[in-house]
């Protein structure tokens, strides 16, 4: 059996696991990536498009030119890394396996791990669309493989299911591949990607959006032919008679993403409900020297915002081998936190009292879209603690917030944080 | 060539008759229309080996089941397909449902069936399935029930049945029989074939067959059943759980598969159309409602598929297994449920019948029963995986992650006897695809792994059917067929 | 264009500079001469004026690759470029091969279409 030692192990070469890499390299540590495609970059490799680096750049780049940044600065550092290769198993003691076809079965020991392998698209089934189950029904992010990066493309007439962003960047990329978009049918009452898609990917090539609507049935035995599209309620029951049919010979699902956490679950690591691994203020999962970054920990929409959220892993792992690793464990007291009224989710969910006098960066989704409220933090005697206003929440933006506990009056006494989102009181007495 | 034994139809019933027949010195060959074995209903089922208590005492189908679930240990060693008897329960949510499972478990006890128990000790019962409803207040379980994987059993039947002699030839409908002068003459679209003896065994559509020779003599009704499957790791069931049965059905049952998914379904539809495998909306909303009364804390979001299979319902409601007036013919139709626990007593009774035709049924020498066990990664220790890798470095490529499935065991599903040929004949013999991402990452490897191992090109790859493709063209070369038919602008 | 003060908007732009999304409407008044109204902030104006005089995206889409490591290069124009020509640049790429290796920001199609814009390379591209 091969083996492999390193400080720190990074599974995972996307964006998060690159930056994250660069981070623990550049403290002149040893740190080692295993990555199971054929080649560095993860997604942002297929994500063709502009609309990658604004806030890590300054510049707008392509996904593809974003990541080529990254392995520069890699291959610059000389960070090794082993590709083709598949991480198989994290022990609950940390030793971790992985598989090639080169070097058989490998053998890694490493005082820290950072996982970032990334999310993967929700499918047909767990949506349950009735109907056939024929050919041609692709996840959104599917079909973008198959035609930018492996060169086919899988039908001529499409309908998009989702509005999200991936979807409706394909519905451009189809359309200038000559393909036909038939329609992007959105079950939710908004659009749920972003304003500049829906302009720009939509609009520019007059491809219908129709919102409130769902598929409700799949057509064709061997190739679908199409599909079924019906109006729901508020309560996203069919609306008996509002049934249209649309032809099409592919159907794309843009229904979301969720973290890909098989690996953390086997080492024993505890999920929250977003699907990511539970984590504190460091990124530490539940397990001691385990941390988590990017998609695998929680679905971003901007890769810059993933690659922030890495650099700060690769930071505190640094921090944990000079200051943590192999010490005596300090029994750490932390402090809860918890998704209030609209919160979808939140991370971190936990905070270490004894980082209460340092920037923590809160991370959450909302339920549904709102505009003028005011962000609250609670403790667990309902006292508020904090507020701050927004103009706006939308479940397809993460929100990140930027608070010092210590700053806002936070005693170590605190229990749990409860972070709601409620309308503005002023707006209340607006609509009196 | 005419061959001894002409099967039509390559479903559990088909295949398994074959691969009994196998042990003759005779030459068989099956047949079967779609592109793949195991398409049909024997696809699509709850893949339960029932323990024969449930079906009326005059019905050929109770005998047959009995005597069947008793012959699966046997083959399940033989063969190697993944089988688990686990037990099942059948539920009484109240008082009076008591007395038809005490009913049904003496006359059970006295048909011959082994491990019956009545069970109403309610800590006792939820101890052995925590999660079935605190409204239970009894239980009939029965220990000899299983659970099996209905196609990759009748993989292992074909596979078993090539090796020893049966020729199978996928693609060919038969569109015709002739019979003259004890020669049964069967057409498709790829030639004829000729035989002696020829067995009936082609699920739905065996009243069509049967027709072809002039025997009309049952109908048979399609009737829908449509299923939910859940993620591996939404739940673990212990037991396979039926509520008590009425009339028209066993009702809807929350069962694990044979690799450890749960499921629930089937319900029954009454269709006409033979083809008709669409799920519907109100259909998986009755199962899901049907099943919540027994599972009250079913997954709510981690469904990861939904199915439908359609039961060959005869106008006799019972297994129609016949030598029939044209000699030679041998009718096994209507094999509803439970068709698939019984395959074995059926291809031994089909063995009977063509001793009394007068088929020299001499012991083929060469027979093997055994079926070389499919080598599974997930099996290997740590140690042997080394190995494996270093000898054969096809172990060590990861083609599908949520399964974890290697190269190899795709290049195995290829090349095995009677093997893939398409996406789904990979994902139903070793499973890519099969989980959670429902083939997101892994088809288009699987895809080029056929490809190259088949020597077909990528494009012309399809699901299951020759009308299943998965891509039209390559990229650009829409945009190049624009331009020349001058539609640039 | 219902109400008698619309009878002169000659085109409602949807913002997207930021998620606001103001809708600015672009009016002609009697002497022919176009007034905005409905924006908020002045980055808002700059855009409405860019998109009614002359909308310009940004092209990405791949060129065919010949003995790349991959079959296609992930291009994208290096400027934007007027709407009304996409069709004809994305026809243009379409006929185009190239050679592997390619490095990131090479360009592959000089000024296409004399728009001033060059197509590049969004990667570097190894050989087989
Ligand atoms: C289709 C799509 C379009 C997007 N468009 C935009 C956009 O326009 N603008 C923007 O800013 N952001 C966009 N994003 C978001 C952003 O690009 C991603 O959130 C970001 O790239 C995720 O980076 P990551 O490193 O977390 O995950 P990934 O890039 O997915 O990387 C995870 C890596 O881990 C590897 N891996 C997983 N499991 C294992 C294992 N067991 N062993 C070894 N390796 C493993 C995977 O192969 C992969 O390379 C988009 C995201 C997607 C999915
Ligand atoms: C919803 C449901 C649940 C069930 N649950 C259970 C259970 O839990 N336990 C149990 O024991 N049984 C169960 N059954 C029953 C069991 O699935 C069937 O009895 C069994 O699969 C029947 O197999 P078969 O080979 O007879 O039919 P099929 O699998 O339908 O095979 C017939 C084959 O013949 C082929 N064919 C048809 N016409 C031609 C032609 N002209 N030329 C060539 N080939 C042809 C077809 O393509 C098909 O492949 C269930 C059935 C259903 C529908
Ligand atoms: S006009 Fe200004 S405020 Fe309004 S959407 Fe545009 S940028 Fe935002």
């Amino acid at each position: 059996m091969k083996s492999y030692k390193a400080d720190v192990l990074v599974i995972g070469a996307g964006a998060a696991g690159l930056a994250a890499a660069i981070e623990v390299k550049k403290a002149g540590l040893k740190v080692l990536i295993i990555e199971r495609d054929k080649e560095l970059g993860g997604i942002t490799l297929q994500c063709i498009h502009n609309g990658f680096g604004l806030k890590e750049f300054e510049e707008e780049l392509t996904g593809p030119e974003y990541a080529q940044r990254f392995i520069n600065q890699v291959l610059d550092l000389k960070i090794p890394y082993i590709l083709d290769t598949m991480v198989i198993e994290i022990t609950r003691d940390k030793k971790i396996y992985a598989v090639n076809n080169k070097e058989g079965l490998i053998e890694v020991s490493a005082k820290a791990i950072i996982l970032a392998m990334g999310c993967r698209e929700k499918t047909r089934g767990a949506i349950n669309i009735p109907g056939f189950r024929p050919a041609g029904i692709y996840t959104a992010g599917q079909a973008q493989r198959f035609v930018n990066i492996e060169g086919y493309l899988p039908g001529n007439t499409y309908v998009i299911l989702g509005s999200g962003d991936i979807g409706m960047i394909m519905a451009r990329r189809l359309t200038w591949e000559g393909c036909t978009v038939k329609a992007v049918v959105e079950i939710q009452p908004y659009v749920s990607g972003l304003l500049r898609n829906q302009v720009q990917c939509l609009e520019d090539y007059d491809i219908p959006l129709i919102t409130s609507y769902t598929v409700t049935k799949i057509h064709g035995r061997d190739r679908i032919q199409g599909v079924s599209i019906a109006k729901v309620s508020k309560d996203y029951d069919r609306i008996i008679g509002s049934e249209r049919f649309i032809e099409c010979d592919t159907l794309l699902l843009s229904v979301g993403l969720i973290p890909e956490n098989e690996l953390t679950l086997q080492a024993g690591a505890t999920l929250s409900n977003n699907g990511g691994p539970l984590v504190d203020n460091n990124l530490e999962t539940t397990i001691e020297g385990i941390f988590a970054c990017g998609n695998v920990l929680q679905v971003h929409d901007l890769v810059d915002m993933v690659t922030s959220e890495a650099k700060r892993a690769g930071k505190n792992v640094v921090d944990y081998i000079q200051n943590r690793y192999d010490k005596p464990i300090k029994k750490e007291e932390k402090i809860k936190c918890v998704a209030g009224e609209n919160i979808n989710y939140l991370k971190p969910n936990n905070v270490n009292k004894s980082d209460i006098d340092s920037k923590i960066i809160f991370n959450f989704r909302v339920t549904y879209p709102d505009r003028r409220v005011i962000i609250q933090f609670r403790d667990e005697n309902n006292k508020v603690i904090f507020k701050r206003k927004k103009v706006y929440v939308i479940p397809s933006e993460m929100v990140e917030l930027e608070v010092n506990l210590k700053e806002i009056g936070v005693e170590t006494t605190i229990k749990e944080i409860r972070i709601e989102i409620i309308p503005r009181p002023e707006v209340l007495i607006e609509e009196d | 060539m005419i061959y001894d034994v002409l099967i039509i139809g390559g479903g559990v019933t088909g295949c398994c008759i074959a691969r009994t027949l196998s042990k003759y010195d005779i030459k068989i060959a099956l047949l079967e229309k779609e592109a793949d074995i195991a398409s049909g209903t024997t696809k699509a089922n709850s893949g339960v080996v029932h323990a024969g208590y449930a079906s009326q005492r005059e019905y050929l189908k109770r005998d047959m089941c009995i005597k069947g679930n008793k012959m699966y240990t046997q083959a399940a060693e033989e063969l190697k397909f993944p089988f688990q008897r686990i037990g099942s329960f059948v539920v009484a949510l109240e008082d009076n449902q008591i007395k038809d499972l005490e009913e049904e478990r003496n006359n059970g006890i006295q048909d011959g069936i082994l491990g019956l128990e009545l069970i109403l000790d309610k800590t006792k019962i939820k101890h052995m399935e925590p999660n079935l409803t605190d409204d239970v207040v009894g239980v009939l379980h029965a220990s000899s029930a299983g659970i099996v994987s209905p196609y990759e059993m009748t993989f292992a039947l074909a596979e078993n049945a090539a090796m020893n002699g049966v020729n199978f030839f996928r693609n060919h409908k038969v569109n015709r029989i002739r019979h003259q002068d004890y020669i049964f003459e069967l057409k498709t679209q790829q030639g004829v074939f000729k035989a002696r003896n020829v067995i009936n065994a082609a699920g739905l559509f065996a009243s069509k067959i049967s027709k072809m020779v002039g025997l009309d003599y049952f109908d048979i009704m399609p009737r829908k059943g449509e299923y939910i499957l859940f993620d591996r790791n939404a739940m673990h069931l212990n037991k396979i759980l039926f509520p008590t049965a009425t009339k028209v059905s066993k009702g809807i049952l929350v069962c694990p598969t044979a690799h450890g998914n749960t499921f629930v379904g089937p319900n029954a539809q009454n269709i006409s159309d033979k083809k008709d495998t669409t799920t519907t909306e109100a259909g998986l909303k009755e199962i899901l409602e049907g099943a919540r009364k027994l599972v009250p804390n079913l997954p709510n979001r981690a469904s990861i598929r939904n199915f439908a299979g359609l039961r060959a319902i005869p106008n006799t409601y019972d297994f129609i297994i016949d030598n029939t007036d044209v000699y030679g013919f041998i009718n096994v139709a209507g094999i509803l449920s439970p068709g698939l626990t019984s395959c074995y007593a059926i291809a031994e009774r089909v063995t009977e019948y063509l001793e009394l035709l007068g088929v020299n049924m001499k012991p083929n020498e060469k027979y093997n029963p055994n079926r070389p066990k499919p080598e599974r990664f997930k099996n290997f220790s740590k140690e042997e995986l080394d190995q494996k890798i270093r000898k054969d470095p096809t172990w060590g490529r990861i083609i599908c992650r949520c399964e974890t499935i290697p190269e190899k065991e795709i290049l195995d599903a290829i090349h095995a006897p009677v093997g893939a040929i398409n996406v789904d004949g990979v994902k139903f013999r070793c499973r890519p695809g099969m989980g959670r991402c429902q083939g997101g990452f892994c088809r288009p490897r699987v895809m080029e792994i056929l490809s190259r191992e088949l020597n077909i090109p990528y494009q012309d790859i399809t699901k299951k059917s020759e009308d299943s493709y998965f891509l039209v063209s390559k990229t650009k070369d829409e945009l190049l067929k624009k331009s020349e038919s001058g539609e640039a602008e | 264009m219902k109400g008698i003060s619309e009878i002169s908007t000659v085109k409602v732009i949807r913002c997207i500079v930021c998620p606001t999304g103001c809708e600015i409407k672009a009016i002609k008044d009697p002497n022919n001469t176009i007034t905005f109204e409905g924006y908020t902030c002045k980055r808002g104006l700059e855009y409405a004026e860019q998109e009614f005089y002359e909308p310009k995206r940004i092209l990405t889409t791949t060129i065919r690759v010949e003995n790349g490591f991959i079959p296609l290069i992930p291009v994208r124009t290096d400027k934007p470029i007027l709407k009304d020509k996409l069709n004809e640049t994305l026809m243009i790429i379409a006929q185009t091969v190239v050679d592997a290796p390619i490095k990131m920001g090479d360009i592959l199609i000089k000024n296409v279409l004399n728009s001033g814009a060059n197509i590049i390379a969004s990667r570097d591209l190894g050989k087989v």
